[in-house]
């Protein structure tokens, strides 16, 4: 069996405001591996943002990682728990190890300098290599995600380019120190069909390529069956449900996920058909419900035992779920 | 951007125009002219001028004539560099002017830096440390310093100076220099006197900017970018000063368009609390006397100062602003 890249136990984050503490994270595991894809999908609001932020340790304030453990393997093999690492090395870790592209290209980028400047940055901090050096390797970069012209653009300020072109260089800016692990979130919910499908087919290459490891967030089942080979589920700051791909399209355990399913257009449905939606809607996070948090929207409850108890993870068709119709001691 | 520097020059000559007529006109409005005004000041201590004195003083004035052909003859000078002569003082406005409009420049420029000084790093720790004690601390002091007039500061710090430490603050020289001529000595003397005045009159306007640099900056730091430059590693510290706050840096620039006529026309109590050497109390004496060449051509100065400084906070905008830049080609 691999070791994975990233290994994610029990992942717990909080914020503390003034009206109360939202469990924003509570409880995720997953398991990243060199690559391949971890599709996280879920709705709004579930927790897939924070979770991303929580493994790079950069939660805003008044949030919190307050529990869970974050292994990294490093390019030499040893292994350390982000979570227990010094600011100082974390900040090592960011950027070079680990990267982030995030959902809207326009408002992740400063207008305040060019993008040359920003793709240089962290090759200056991590590479060790003069400006000159790491302006010729921002120009590479632009050039390897497929910018047009990329030494005259590398001069260009953010809100020169179009949206497309804006996430390619976001993920150059990614790509810039070589990481092993690359965070996307949602990375195409902004962009257009065509352009979405673009970057998707750039992602797939770059990690041909060189073996990137992908997280892959996004609300978009579509996406997931095209991009991910594991897919997690969460809902209200947990993982429900976890599995390669193809288990858990063909055999979705959890019922959550087969509503998820159930609400994916296709192009075999008769024309003008309601898609089913899941009935309800998600509790907010400050009250959230006892039990399967789930419990108060499933068409599938088992009664008393749902709401009164957490279902523990339990292995049902080769992968992993928390649901009680699946077994598992309250 | 040449094109753009050049129509703003064009629109510039044209509002220092517009200025200089309406402020002549506005000056005229009052009833009564500077020889009205003089035989009521005369008449006051006890003597009189006598109907074909008045006249005659009118006619060396040219009082008589419709105001558009005084005005037409005034400009005239004017764009020649001839300002004419103060009636009240009966010597050249620029020499009545004098040294004054450069000290007043000093005295705004020295303001602006000190403003600028205290505003930003102040602005940042509020925006940075919100709801600190040191946070809470700079706002009580902003609302002080935007709630207490400032010659009300600068009497309050003449009282203290002048019991605690037996200090006479005022002015910008001490005796020995205010008559003298130019020489390092005085200029030691200046640079002395000047910080105080400096600080009293930038205090409102610290306060002031203090809070908007809290406001924008604010924003600033829960916008994605921020997020980003974390992503990637960058220090805290660096990640703050090199985006959110260069993002939140417009206000300094449009500050200084506003400083220099708030200087003259805003702090004028101030100026005379602290018996300042500057244009504002002039400009007082020159209205109530109806000494039209000297207002006019203080006026007028005011106009010119700002329309440059509101040239000077564009561009200073426009290199901290991209798009800005980029919207002028
Ligand atoms: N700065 C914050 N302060 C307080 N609560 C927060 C903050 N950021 C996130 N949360 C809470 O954390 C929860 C998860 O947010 P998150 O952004 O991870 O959702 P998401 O799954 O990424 O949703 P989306 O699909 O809309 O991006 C939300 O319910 C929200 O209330
Ligand atoms: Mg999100």
């Amino acid at each position: 069996m691999v070791e994975p890249i990233l290994s994610v136990r029990g992942l717990q984050t909080r914020f503390f405001g003034t009206e109360g503490t939202v469990r924003a994270v509570d409880g995720v595991d997953f398991d990243v591996y060199e690559g391949r894809t971890l599709g996280v999908v879920g709705e709004s609001g579930c927790g897939k943002s924070v979770t991303a932020r929580s493994v790079l340790g950069i939660v805003d304030r008044p949030g919190k990682v307050v529990g869970g453990e974050a292994w990294l393997t490093r390019a030499d093999g040893s292994r350390v728990d982000l979570f227990r690492l010094p600011e100082a090395d974390m900040r090592k870790v960011r950027g070079r190890e680990i990267a982030l592209v995030f959902q809207e290209p326009m408002a992740s980028f400063s207008q305040h300098y060019t993008i040359g400047n920003q793709i240089a940055e962290s090759i200056l901090l991590h590479m060790g290599v003069d400006e000159a050096a790491a302006r010729k390797r921002a120009i590479e970069l632009l050039d390897m995600v497929g910018v047009p012209q990329p030494d005259r653009r590398v001069d260009e300020y953010p809100f020169q380019l179009s949206g497309g072109l804006r996430q390619r260089v976001m993920i150059a800016m990614a790509l810039a120190c070589d990481p092993r692990v690359l965070i996307a979130d949602e990375p195409t919910t902004a962009l257009d069909v065509t352009t979405q499908a673009q970057i998707l087919d750039l992602l797939r290459h770059l990690q041909q390529q060189r073996g990137l490891a992908i997280i892959l967030i996004t609300h978009d089942m579509g996406v997931i069956a095209e991009m991910a080979h594991d897919v997690a589920v969460m809902y209200l700051g947990r993982a429900v449900e976890t599995g390669p791909v193809a288990d858990i399209f063909a055999r979705p355990q959890h019922p959550y996920t087969r509503a998820l399913l159930r609400s994916i257009p296709t192009v075999m449905a008769k024309p003008r058909t309601r898609l089913p939606t899941i009935a309800g809607s998600i509790p907010h996070p400050f009250n959230r419900p006892q039990g399967c948090a789930f419990n108060p929207r499933c068409s599938e409850s088992l009664g008393a035992v749902c709401a009164a108890h957490e279902p523990p993870a339990v292995t049902a068709d080769g992968h992993e779920v928390r649901c009680f119709i699946h077994g598992g001691q309250p | 951007m040449i094109a753009f520097v050049t129509r703003r020059l064009l629109l510039g000559l044209v509002t220092v125009w517009l200025i200089s007529m309406l402020s002549f006109a506005i000056i005229q409005l009052p009833p009564g002219d500077f020889v009205d005004a003089y035989i009521a000041q005369l008449s006051a201590s006890g003597s009189t001028v006598s109907a074909e004195e008045a006249a005659a003083m009118r006619q060396l004035y040219g009082l008589g004539q419709p105001i558009y052909v005084q005005y037409g003859k005034w400009i005239f000078r004017v764009v020649q560099g001839d300002f004419g002569e103060s009636m009240e003082w009966r010597r050249p406005v620029t020499e009545v002017i004098g040294d004054r409009i450069w000290l007043t420049l000093l005295l705004s420029f020295s303001a602006l830096i000190i403003t600028w000084g205290l505003a930003l790093p102040i602005g940042i720790y509020s925006a940075v440390k919100q709801y600190s004690f040191g946070d809470y601390a700079f706002t009580l002091f902003g609302f002080i310093g935007i709630a207490v007039p400032n010659f009300l500061l600068a009497l309050i710090v003449m009282y203290f100076s002048f019991t605690l430490l037996d200090a006479n603050v005022g002015g910008l020289f001490s005796a020995d220099y205010l008559l003298a001529g130019w020489s390092l000595g005085k200029v030691w003397d200046l640079m002395k006197h000047l910080p105080l005045p400096a600080v009293i009159l930038a205090l409102g306007g610290t306060a002031q900017l203090i809070r908007i640099m809290r406001a924008n900056l604010l924003d600033e730091l829960r916008k994605p970018y921020v997020v980003t430059a974390r992503a990637k590693g960058v220090a805290e510290r660096k990640v703050i000063l090199k985006y959110p706050v260069r993002a939140a840096l417009n206000p300094f620039a449009s500050n200084i368009a506003y400083l220099f006529p708030y200087l003259v026309s805003g702090s004028i109590i101030v100026s005379i609390v602290l018996g300042l050497p500057t244009v504002g109390p002039l400009l007082v004496k020159a209205l109530i006397a109806k000494d039209m060449f000297l207002a006019g051509t203080i006026v007028l100065l005011l106009g010119v100062m700002t329309v440059i400084g509101t040239f000077i906070s564009d561009l200073v905008l426009m290199w901290v602003e991209p798009r800005l830049r980029h919207q002028m080609d």
